[in-house]
């Protein structure tokens, strides 16, 4: 033979040690955490309430409402929302008439922006994926328009 | 006695050993095979799982009529491209939208042989905006978008035969060619003997326009030549990039048994054309119109739907009519098949398929041969130039059959030999043979990384080889397409790898993946959705009547449609279902099949709509369901149309939701 076994063998050898110690690193992020550390312990206080994502500090929420962002957010909602939403009543998600009442502006945003990383890391998020068997889908809203979907369902709270 | 036996055992010998070099010719020797060591080739192929490859290689299906794409240098199959053949997995030519596409002058045309793919260029380099394939049979030319990796235009070409010199693009992609491989008459569905070819017969070297912004094809003009079978074409580049050059066989005029009668002059042609002025002449009203009824039939709006955009006649410059000289002719030994141009766009090498040499015309020699008038001849008002003023090379010894040359921009050629089945490195200085390396079994194209392009990328070459034999485990008489991969960053060509392709992959090209991946779009934006039957919320699903043509305006999203409980179809109606899906996250696909339907399941990307014609021919009721696996929920993921009697007065309802 040309090509002596051991060769191929050590060459194969080589490669599982260095993929081994190159990539073992990163991939325990991408798996669903909670069954080591809970994640209560490494969120912080404002991730625990108002959820994870690129919502990072409160937001200022006028008395009144603004009715074209409520109009914007209408639109948003009836494009990308509504498939599995309804105001009242359990459908493929929860029902989102009193969501306002329930979440903060900023948890809400947050669920629709980075909707994987809730279920994952969120307690609130794994326990409704739990509840619902599916996970939140990102429907590729911006975060001005998850701000106006906001806005839509706290008008939609007050005159309902 | 014994010298009857010595003789036998002679003719014994004789045979053994025929039959030993004849397996040996065409089978080759694995063991002596030239490859890196295992280890090392294995190395060099190796893309780890999850990690991507550094090129795109795009290659022609051949008689499938489609093009694959691979990554290099894993050779992963990426995606099989529909383009001139109908898939019914994608339901590419079954869904209304793209249906349209395979519309010509003959009518619906659902297969074709798609050859020479090649990317789009800006200073003669590949740009990775799109990619454009010939049609060889119904002559045409096909545009891929290289952004959602889709067939968004196909255009028919009048008035050819076998549009096989095609689709190369110039260097800034100002035209695409094609070419007519079988001369016939000019005139559109002249009815004529077939011995009057001389006469009647002519070919037609076409120029497409290319939109700079969008792609959009345009039939500029024809070139009307005398009847000779036009094989390949080339552009220039540099200070050749006003020209194109197309090779020619069957100068005898042969029309029967062409093995033979095309192959008896000693030189045929390479035409060199300046499609700068001739385009100018046709800005300045030098040409004609001919009659001659094509389809161009291209996507419109954001995400796409095909339409038929019929037209009729077409601008020719006939070479018998004008004055200006635009058109030349290069005399080439024997039938050259491949016309390649060097970097620096000096060298023209023609694949004299069936000569003993590699000739290598200079493209300045050939402007001074020009200048100087060292015309031969007068071919139908063209000029043919001295062999001798504008060749500067021929390479001795290059193997038996040449075919098609690459570059390494290193100052190497590489050419493909069919015959002897090989590719051998020669130098552009010397014109000598240095180095050569077997191909498994019987080359027809060759690519190299970047290696058509003015700054090719030494690094890959790839084989296109005819035949598999013994090379994998068997599958029968009829065996996939090989290529081999084939390291050539280092002095000599060395084998990396071995395998089996789709169709014919005919030829192939290859562009670093980071000139296309920031360019390849994830989803379709639901915004942008302007397909005249999308629904863009929800609450807008519905069915609509109007005689038997009814329209199901139909939602998808993990994991149900709406509506998915529908009655009051009956048997006779033309059923429309445009299904929007309304997934905004990259690669989630849904589906539907109906049972019973007489067509393909339609798949719809995010953001997308499709639509499936449906016409029931029986009463019942049609379960319907998602064939994308979608969710956890996929199984679940189904509905039921209920189909009445053709004078039934069940009416028209949908519903979602409640049971």
């Amino acid at each position: 033979m040309i090509y002596p076994r051991t060769t191929f063998i050590i060459v194969l050898l080589f490669f599982i040690i260095s993929f081994t110690f190159a990539c073992g690193g990163d991939n325990s992020s991408d798996r669903p955490s909670g069954q080591a550390d809970s994640p209560e312990a490494t969120l912080s206080e404002f991730e625990l309430e108002h959820g994870i994502g690129p919502v990072t500090e409160r937001i200022e929420l006028s008395v009144e409402f603004d009715p074209d962002l409520v109009e914007k957010g209408r639109n948003i909602y009836e494009m990308k929302c509504e498939m599995c939403h309804n105001m009242e009543g359990r459908m493929v998600g929860p029902a989102l008439g009193d969501i306002m009442e329930r979440r903060s502006a900023e948890f809400v945003m947050n669920f629709i922006l980075n909707p994987s990383g809730m279920v994952r890391e969120h307690p609130v998020g794994q326990e409704l994926l739990r509840e619902y068997m599916t996970a939140m889908p990102f429907q590729n809203v911006q975060k001005d328009e998850a701000r106006a979907i906001v806005e839509f369902l706290r008008e939609y709270n007050e005159l309902n | 006695m014994t010298n009857n036996r010595s003789k036998s055992l002679r003719g014994l010998l004789l045979a053994a050993g025929f039959i030993a070099m004849a397996a040996f010719i065409f089978t080759g020797c694995p063991s002596q095979q030239r490859m890196l060591d295992t280890g090392d080739a294995a190395q060099k192929v190796y893309v780890a799982p999850g990690e991507h490859d550094e090129y795109y290689g795009f290659f022609s299906g051949g008689y499938s009529g489609q093009l694959s794409v691979w990554g290099l240098p894993s050779t992963r199959l990426l995606r099989v491209i529909p383009v001139f053949s109908q898939d019914p997995e994608t339901a590419y030519g079954y869904s209304e939208e793209t249906k349209p596409l395979f519309e010509t002058s003959y009518g619906f045309i659902p297969w074709d042989d798609s050859h020479h793919p090649h990317i789009s260029q800006t200073n003669g380099n590949a740009d990775g905006r799109w990619i454009f394939i010939n049609a060889n049979n119904t002559p045409r030319i096909a545009r891929i978008d290289l952004a959602t990796f889709d067939t968004k235009e196909i255009l028919e070409i009048p008035n050819t035969g076998g549009n096989h010199a095609s689709s190369f693009v110039t260097s800034n992609t100002e035209y695409v060619i094609g070419g007519t491989r079988f001369s016939i008459p000019y005139e559109e569905d002249l009815d004529v003997p077939i011995d009057s070819y001389s006469q009647e017969f002519r070919g037609a070297l076409t120029f497409v326009a290319v939109d700079e912004e969008t792609g959009r094809m345009d039939l500029d003009f024809q070139v009307v030549v005398p009847p000779y079978n036009y094989d390949l074409g080339r552009a220039g580049k540099g200070p050749s990039a006003d020209w194109v050059f197309f090779t020619t066989y069957n100068t005898e005029e042969a029309h029967t048994m062409l093995e033979v009668n095309a192959s008896r002059a000693d030189k045929d042609f390479i035409a060199a054309i300046n499609w700068r002025k001739a385009a100018q002449l046709v800005r300045d009203g030098h040409g004609s119109t001919m009659p001659g009824e094509y389809y161009h039939n291209y996507y419109i709006g954001k995400q796409g739907y095909a339409i038929n955009d019929i037209k009729n006649g077409v601008t020719v410059l006939d070479t018998r009519e004008i004055d200006e000289d635009f058109i030349y002719y290069l005399p080439t030994p024997k039938s050259p098949h491949g016309v390649d141009i060097d970097p620096t766009g000096e060298y023209i090498v023609g694949g004299g398929k069936l000569a003993t040499v590699i000739p290598v015309h200079s493209f300045s020699r050939m402007l001074e041969a020009i200048e100087n008038g060292d015309i031969i001849d007068r071919i139908d008002g063209i000029p043919v130039l001295d062999y001798d003023s504008t060749i500067i090379g021929e390479v001795e010894n290059p193997g038996l059959g040449p075919l098609h040359t690459e570059f390494d921009g290193q100052g190497y050629a590489y050419t493909s030999v069919y015959i002897s089945s090989e590719i051998v490195k020669w130098s552009l200085e010397t014109f000598e043979v240095v180095d050569r390396i077997d191909a498994y079994y019987s080359i027809g194209h060759l690519l190299i990384t970047a290696g058509d392009n003015v700054n090719p990328e030494p690094r890959y070459m790839i084989g296109l080889t005819k035949t598999a034999k013994d090379r994998y485990l068997p599958t029968g008489p009829k065996q996939n397409h090989p290529a081999q991969l084939y390291d050539i960053s280092g002095g000599r060509m060395q084998l990396l790898k071995d395998f089996p392709t789709i169709g014919e992959p005919h030829y192939a090209q290859a562009i670093r993946a980071d000139k296309i991946v920031d360019r390849v779009a994830q989803i379709y934006e639901m915004e942008e959705n302007d397909h005249p039957h999308a629904i863009r919320r929800i609450v807008d699903n519905r069915i609509e009547r109007e005689g038997n043509v009814v329209r199901i305006f139909m939602g998808s999203t993990r994991s149900h449609f709406r509506p998915d409980n529908i009655e009051g179809i009956r048997v006779g109606d033309t059923v429309y279902v445009h299904l929007t899906n309304f997934e905004q996250e990259w690669d989630v696909v849904h589906g539907i099949a109906i049972k019973g339907a007489n067509n393909s399941e339609i798949l719809v990307a995010p953001g997308q709509t499709k639509t499936m014609k449906w016409e029931p021919t029986r009463t019942g009721i049609y379960p319907f369901y998602c064939t994308a696996f979608c969710s956890a929920l996929h199984q679940e993921m189904q509905g039921y149309i209920r189909v009445s009697a053709a004078d039934s007065d069940v009416p028209l309802t949908w519903r979602t939701g409640t049971n």
